[in-house]
């Protein structure tokens, strides 16, 4: 369908989109690469007034080595995230989630730093920063701050930025000596995760020295899995133990009940796809 | 002057590339919703929010002052405009038809139906104004579940009818004299076997949405419509509105798909109709690909009792099946006979001694239902290929085996059934043997049993389908005795230009097919001309006045012979003028190989279509009598369905800690008798393996508990694309159609017809030994995983 009327602007600088978006309120929207929210807007989901168009601002895009974390630009897209020499070498583990995103038309427009500012509970990437520690660079009418994953996610579709905010980049903590993996749960290729699992496991001499679980669409924003976790270091790089560490998956999270899958159902799938992706990433 | 040419080496039977495509696939053509006349204005329809309720007031005033705004109208104001959605088909004598207003009048009965229109300067507008009507609805109750809307005292679809009951037809082979007795086939059975199966609700979800453009100039009418049936459309438009048939002009342009989904003469097209007719101005209406899903008709949606006796060599001595078809608020234009188009189909392929099928229509506050590809037929096959596999599980019987031993061999044809169809032919045990080769049956049934052995959490199942299906729709004289308003034949007109290039002329109307490809291969042989020398011209009333349109795997089964009867004509035509130029008798003449020649007489001068059309173009010099055109047409009315039949497998993983299932590998032998183009054959098996595949694990249409479509999106609706599906190996038998001058069957609808229970055949075979006897479509990974968790519950064997 086509949109109802509403104003846009293409931002010339960051600063720039900030005075739109603050002096529009709750009126206004960013617009990064569309790909949520044209749908919505074309369904007539969301009728906002004014668009602020970051697709002009060059300097939001890329990915650059930040010394000991990488920094990717927010309007870096999918499929530029996913190609990514940087990224393939110290976050592999971002590079394989986006690789699940959509399809290949949808991960040439959707964008990184978008995917994370819409925080759907069943997109990959918010559980993904959440794993690695990621920290969100944002600027707003009262300068830039930076927000840690942990306190970036505050609800169903809602996030620490407020009406004048822009996320710009996120920092992500090199992994070394690391291994990850996503282990994606959904019907159809290009569907949304009913479960994610986003894991990355350090390994030392035949046991877990360290590891970090997050799980997708197990809540309203993505969840740590912390009892995983604890149970995991240390742990043997066992089938068994992992087994055992994964069946702690739910602490912590509260599984809906929506039109893809019932709670039940992503109880049962947690722990499963835990084992997996820890299995996999550990390489047991 | 002599020319000789050589007749282009066999087109039939060889892989062309579809000349249509370069257009289709670029778009640079004539959609509809490409065209836009000057002045045209653009409609926008309110639809209801509700399922069910009465209309209590509109107000559009507010509408009416909004920018770019011509005119806005509810169905009363449009009354004596608007006409009445037709069937035509009502299969029994006491069937209920009610009043399908295009626009409703007074009350609506399912979410999505058009309450208002908006017609403005351009599309943007019309749809901004849509929000500011104002519409009073008094709810109603709902009615969602069938048999609780047969039940005394359920809530009304349709007050006036007194009952959802639509109607009820029943076909029983110990009363038609066709066969034995169900019910003493039972009290004898030594085995008898159960199932409910859920056909659930699909939606067709072509590629292009449907739009309409309608032109009012002076007295006459020209609409142009993405629709699969424009002659049925200009006949429906001409009696549902009393507009005289010979000043409508319909026009189905290039169509991007239907599926059986533009198959409807819609209320949309009606609505546009009246519209043009009211403001005197051109108009269009594109649907939203959201109003496409929820308006749209949908299909199968059947809940299907089906009983199976046999003895315990496997013999079966009876089946029956009890359906309820949901029509659902309103009947599309064949929606009763869909059910009933499948039920000639339940005994397959089998030798079945007695047969009964008993179908009641029942009325929900859904959108319609209607024919989706295959049209009763997938339900049928579907029932009886499950049931087959129950029955050979109850009798610990290999399923290939309980079919070999139930099936008609191939020396038996033609074959007439319980149901009272003649089987033309076919060679069931080639087409099985040939699959089971491909696929490695008795391997993959090891590694079956060697996964079971070790409790593998991922399980394979392995299923099985052999098919028939009956293409060819169909003779007018079954149809008659069905009750179908019209007729079944079809038409082609041949006219050879003076520079001896053909237009040929079809009374189908494709919409995907490759039509003009495979009508170019056939003309090509039969006037020894070039392939590209043919030009196939369809879709408009008024090149090709008269036809039945495309649907039902008709339009070579019996369109294609009205093409061969025609060109026949064509060369009789031309054989007095060849000979006038060949100095011959005619009764020396033969056509052969492209071109006329004295018979006998190898190396002689020969003279080919062109030199007659030329020579006819000319008419300087032509013998009494003969005619200065050498164009023909023919009509062909079959005497008989064609039976297409084929041998599908498949082989699924199931995840038995998440239920997803992978279809690993699928083998697809078809016999479609002869094939004109291999490369289009292979495309219709893809396209209709996948659509079957989609319906046994991927798709079904949800309504919530208030009648709102809960799946009105591809988010929700989920489609399965190529990165979802198994590699296709497909291969083909081929034994010819007796009768038909090319040999062909069919093949639009079988792979969606054979396809679906392979799959769920599969699925129950991965999960039988835990006690799994069957899952619901689709066989979704919650659906899956559920069906474990309760079948350990109820005390299976097995991890």
């Amino acid at each position: 369908m086509i949109p109802a009327a509403f104003d846009y602007t293409k931002a010339a600088s960051v600063e720039d989109a900030v005075t739109a978006l603050a002096a529009a309120g709750d009126d206004g929207k960013v617009l990064a690469g569309g790909q949520s929210l044209l749908p919505m807007l074309r369904l007539r989901l969301a009728a906002p007034a004014m668009l602020v168009d970051l697709g002009g601002l060059a300097e939001l895009r890329g990915v650059h080595d930040d010394g000991d974390a990488l920094r990717i630009g927010a309007m870096t897209t999918h499929d530029e995230v996913m190609r990514d020499p940087l990224v393939h070498e110290h976050a592999p583990l971002i590079a394989q989630a986006a690789e699940t995103v959509g399809d290949r038309q949808i991960r040439h427009l959707g964008t990184f730093g978008g995917s994370l500012a819409h925080a759907d509970p069943a997109g990959d990437l918010p559980g993904v920063a959440l794993a690695l520690d990621a920290v969100m660079s944002v600027v707003g009418p009262s300068g830039v701050r930076d927000v840690p994953a942990s306190d970036f996610f505050v609800d169903y579709f809602t996030t620490a930025l407020g009406p004048g905010d822009v996320l710009v980049s996120v920092r992500v903590p090199k992994l070394t000596g690391w291994s990850t993996h996503y282990e994606k749960f959904h019907q159809l290729a290009q569907s949304w995760s009913v479960v994610g699992v986003a894991a990355a496991v350090r390994r030392s001499n035949g046991s877990i020295a360290e590891a970090r679980v997050a799980l997708t669409n197990m809540g309203v924003t993505p969840v740590r899995a912390r009892g995983v976790e604890e149970a995991l270091t240390g742990a043997p790089a066992t089938a068994d133990a992992v087994a055992d560490a994964a069946a702690r998956a739910l602490e912590g999270a509260s599984p809906l009940t929506d039109g893809t899958a019932s709670a039940e159902y992503r109880t049962q799938l947690a722990p499963v796809l835990t084992r997996r992706a820890v299995m996999a990433a550990g390489g047991v | 002057m002599t020319v000789t040419e050589q007749r282009p080496s066999g087109e039939v039977g060889r892989d062309r590339r579809r000349k249509e495509d370069a257009r289709l696939i670029t778009g640079r053509t004539s959609w509809t919703d490409n065209l836009s006349l000057p002045g045209m204005l653009h409609l926008a329809i309110l639809r209801s929010p509700m399922a069910h309720a009465r209309i209590t007031g509109i107000d559009v005033t507010a509408a009416r002052g909004a920018p770019g705004v011509v005119d806005v109208f509810t169905g009363p104001d449009i009354a004596d405009l608007q006409g009445a959605m037709p069937c035509i088909w009502p299969v029994t004598e006491d069937t209920v038809l009610p009043v399908y207003p295009p626009l409703a009048l007074d009350e609506v009965r399912h979410a999505g139906e058009p309450v208002a229109v908006v017609a403005a300067r351009d599309r943007a507008s019309a749809l901004d104004a849509l929000e500011l009507i104002e519409v009073g609805y008094e709810p109603l109750p709902v009615v969602l579940d069938m048999e609780a809307a047969l039940a005394d005292g359920a809530p009304l679809v349709h007050e006036a009818a007194g009952t959802n009951r639509c109607y009820t037809w029943i076909l029983d082979s110990a009363q038609a004299g066709t066969g034995g007795d169900v019910a003493r086939a039972e009290a004898e059975a030594e085995v008898v076997v159960r199932r409910r199966f859920i056909q659930q609700r699909l939606i067709p979800a072509f590629m292009e949405p449907r739009s309409t453009v309608v032109d009012p100039t002076g007295d006459q009418i020209t609409m142009w419509s993405s629709t699969q049936v424009p002659h049925v459309l200009r006949i429906l438009l001409s009696l549902g509105t009393g507009m005289p048939e010979h000043k409508i002009r319909v026009i189905a342009p290039d169509v991007g798909g239907g599926f059986g989904g533009k198959l409807e003469v819609t209320p949309e097209e009606f609505i546009a109709f009246a519209a043009a007719r009211r403001l005197h101005k051109p108009v269009k209406f594109t649907e939203s690909r959201s109003e496409a899903m929820l308006s749209a008709h949908h299909g199968r949606d059947q809940v299907q009792d089906i009983t199976v006796t046999a003895r315990r060599d496997g013999t079966v001595t009876g089946m029956s099946a009890k359906l309820l078809a949901n029509m659902g608020g309103y009947l599309g234009i064949i929606a009763p006979g869909i059910p009933i188009l499948g039920a000639f189909m339940y005994g397959g392929i089998y030798k079945f001694p007695a047969y009964r099928f008993e179908c009641t229509g029942v009325f929900t506050t859904t959108t319609k239902t209607d024919a989706y590809r295959g049209a009763g037929r997938p339900e049928a096959t579907f029932a009886l290929e499950r049931i087959m596999d129950e029955l050979a599980a109850e009798l610990d019987m290999d399923p290939l085996e309980l079919r070999r031993r139930n099936w008609i061999d191939s020396s038996e044809f033609p074959f007439t059934t319980a149901a009272g169809l003649t089987y033309d032919s076919g060679d069931y045990a080639a087409a099985t043997a040939r699959a089971t080769e491909l696929f490695g049956y008795d391997a993959l049934r090891q590694e079956q049993a060697a996964r079971r052995a070790s409790g593998d959490p991922v399980q394979l199942g392995i299923g099985v389908s052999t098919y028939t299906e009956m293409c060819g729709l169909a003779p007018s004289r079954v149809l008659g005795q069905l009750r179908y308003a019209a007729g079944g034949w079809e038409s082609a007109a041949v006219r050879v230009l003076p520079t001896g290039k053909v237009e040929v002329v079809t009374g189908t109307s494709p919409h995907g097919q490759g039509h003009e490809t495979a009508w170019s291969q056939i003309v090509a042989d039969q006037l020894g001309v070039g392939f590209d020398d043919v030009e196939v011209l369809h879709g408009d009333t008024r090149t090709s006045h008269k036809g039945l349109d495309t649907y039902g795997s008709r339009s070579l089964a019996v369109g294609g012979i009205a093409l061969v009867n025609a060109c026949q004509r064509v060369v009789e035509k031309a054989l007095p003028v060849a000979a006038h130029l060949l100095e011959a008798d005619p009764a020396d003449l033969e056509f052969a190989e492209g071109a006329f020649r004295v018979k006998g007489a190898p190396g002689a001068a020969t003279k080919t279509m062109a030199d007659c059309a030329f020579a006819v173009f000319q008419s300087h010099d032509l013998p009494d009598g003969v005619e200065s055109t050498l164009d023909a047409d023919a009509t062909y009315d079959p005497e008989n369905f064609s039976y297409p039949h084929g041998t599908h497998l498949c082989a699924v993983e199931v995840d038995t800690e998440t239920g997803m299932v992978k279809v690993r590998s699928y083998v697809a032998v078809d016999d479609v008798g002869r094939v004109i183009n291999p490369l289009i054959v292979e495309g219709q098996v893809h396209g209709g393996v996948a659509q079957g595949i989609a319906q046994a694990l991927f798709e079904e249409a949800r309504y919530d508990e208030d009648g709102n479509l809960t799946t009105g999106t591809f988010v929700e609706y989920t489609i399965p694309s190529s990165a979802d599906l198994p590699d296709i190996v497909t291969d083909r038998t081929e034994t010819p159609a007796p009768g038909h001058p090319l040999g062909a069957k069919g093949v639009g609808e079988a792979g969606t017809i054979a396809s679906t229970p392979a799959v769920v055949n599969a699925v129950v075979d991965a999960l039988r030994p835990m006690g799994v006897t069957d899952v619901r479509m689709p066989c979704t990974p919650e659906r899956v995983w559920s069906t474990i968790v309760a079948a350990r519950a109820a005390g299976g064997e097995g991890r």
